[in-house]
Formats: C-alpha cells, sequence, structure tokens
C-alpha cells in the first residue's frame, strides 16, 4: 500500500457528548472493521498541541473530521494545523437523517447509537473509496 | 478577573483516539464525573481549548484543574498549560501500568474486563486527587 492511499479519519475527542462518543466509534468501526487497510486515525489532542510529527504527517495524506457537535473542534484542529482536509462530517447531519434513533450514553453507547455509529460509519468509508479512487 | 469556583474540580482528559492508554484516560474521567463526584467535577473536551474562545480557555482560572493522560506526550497536560493555565495536579496511566506490569491493555475501543482494572486503578487516582483539591479547597476558606 502507497502513502497515497491512505486516508486520516480525526474525530472530536468529544468527551463531554454523546454525539461525540458516536463520531469516536464511527471511527473505530471504520478504521477497525470497514477500511482497516485504508484508513488510519490519530489523537486530535497532538493537533491541539502542535506535534510536529503528526502535523507534517497531515499535511500530506487526505484528512476527513468527524465532529459530534457544531463547534467543530475536529476540523478546526485540522484546519489550525494546516492539515489536507478534504471532507468534513457532523454527526447532527446523520441523526437529522436518522430522526427514529436516539443515541443515549458517553462511556457506553445504546444500540441505538452503536447503529447511528455505523451508518455514519458507512457514509463515510464511501467517502474514503471516492478519495482513494480520485488520488 | 475571574474567580475559583468553590467545590468544584476541572478534569481533563486526553482525546486518545489512537491508544488504548487514551481510552482509559476517557472512561475513567467520565466515571468520575457521572458516578463518583458527579457534583464536585466538571469536564471540557481538550481540543475546545484551541477551536473555543477566551470563554474556555479560562477553564484552569475557574476550576482547579486535574489532566488525565494516556500517554508520555501528556497532551491533556501540555495542552492545558499552553492555552489555559497551570494544572493543580497531572495524572497518567502508563505511571499505573509501570507499577503493576501483568496488567496490558490492547483495545482502543471496548475495554476488556481485564483492561478495565486499569480504568478502575486511574479513577482511584482521580478521585483521590479531586479530594485532595477540595480539602485543600476547604482548609483555604474558598
Amino acid at each position: 500500500m502507497t502513502k497515497n492511499s491512505l486516508v486520516y479519519v480525526i474525530p472530536c475527542s468529544g468527551i463531554g457528548k454523546t454525539l461525540g462518543t458516536v463520531g469516536r466509534k464511527a471511527t473505530y468501526k471504520l478504521i477497525e472493521e470497514l477500511r482497516p487497510q485504508e484508513t488510519r486515525t490519530t489523537c486530535l489532542a497532538l493537533l491541539t498541541v502542535g506535534d510536529k510529527a503528526i502535523v507534517d504527517k497531515i499535511r500530506n495524506v487526505p484528512c476527513i473530521s468527524i465532529d459530534g457537535c457544531p463547534v467543530r473542534c475536529a476540523q478546526k484542529n485540522i484546519e489550525a494545523s494546516k492539515g489536507l482536509l478534504l471532507k468534513r462530517f457532523l454527526v447532527t447531519d446523520v441523526l437529522r437523517k436518522n430522526r427514529n434513533l436516539k443515541p443515549k450514553g458517553i462511556i457506553k453507547l445504546n444500540p441505538e447509537g452503536e447503529k447511528l455509529a455505523m451508518l455514519l460509519a458507512k457514509e463515510v468509508a464511501i467517502t474514503v473509496d471516492n478519495i482513494i479512487r480520485d488520488e | 478577573m475571574m474567580a475559583i469556583v468553590k467545590n468544584k474540580v476541572g478534569i481533563v482528559s486526553c482525546s486518545g483516539e489512537e491508544l488504548p492508554e487514551g481510552t482509559v484516560s476517557r472512561i475513567a474521567t467520565r466515571l468520575v464525573l457521572e458516578k463518583l463526584r458527579p457534583d464536585e467535577t466538571v469536564t471540557i473536551c481538550l481540543p475546545l481549548f484551541l477551536a473555543g474562545g477566551e470563554d474556555e480557555r479560562s477553564f484552569t482560572r475557574v476550576y482547579p484543574t486535574i489532566t488525565v493522560d494516556g500517554c508520555e506526550k501528556q497532551c491533556a497536560k501540555v495542552g492545558t498549560s499552553k492555552y489555559s493555565g497551570k494544572p493543580a495536579a497531572t495524572l497518567l496511566v502508563t505511571d499505573i501500568l509501570k507499577k503493576h506490569p501483568e496488567l496490558e491493555l490492547a483495545s482502543r475501543d471496548e475495554l476488556t474486563p481485564e483492561e478495565t482494572i486499569v480504568v478502575d486503578l486511574m479513577v482511584e487516582e482521580i478521585v483521590k486527587k479531586v479530594d485532595e483539591i477540595l480539602y485543600q479547597q476547604k482548609r483555604m476558606g474558598n
């Protein structure tokens, strides 16, 4: 696998909100189950503190942000690091399309939260495929 | 100048999405916030220090703050110090693993029962620090 066939998927830390946990869960489902060869993640906090190794990396590898809330910490931290941000996801957008789901829990998501995370992960997987195809 | 909020302690965890130690930090922090000291603790998402404004960055001036980090890079400690102020205390998951070499971490999503022992040990450390800070505040009449 070449460097160009990798995509970084970076969720917000989301420690304060259920939708942050949904974003993080979606990231794990993507990088561990759906697209383990094509995707990686990193700790968003490394961008917050300006860790040189990861900042250099995300400037050269396509990135996708996943944010739980409209404050968009993941997107803003990637942008502040001048990362190669190609697509931004917001959990509330997916929730709006799936109003029947009522995610709950931060330490552990309820089954509806898990379902929402998988729906989001599948959407992100399509974007990953498109990015790699267009590289 | 902002005043310290009485009887409240801030806890800032690293985001730690990439490493199992980060997951331990997050879960231990949430357990203290939700179950063990819900009335005495508050948190903020660490990346909000950069993404947010002056209100978010005043966090350590309002709440004496404990940082909880997964790995030696100590992003919570470094980020809190850089954007907000010096933490009142700092904790590190890898310090617990050094004291308990029999415990190992491998999962970054769902922790195994053995891995939750590390969470429990970290929770104990956080609660001890929260209580120490609150005791000191009480002694100083804050």
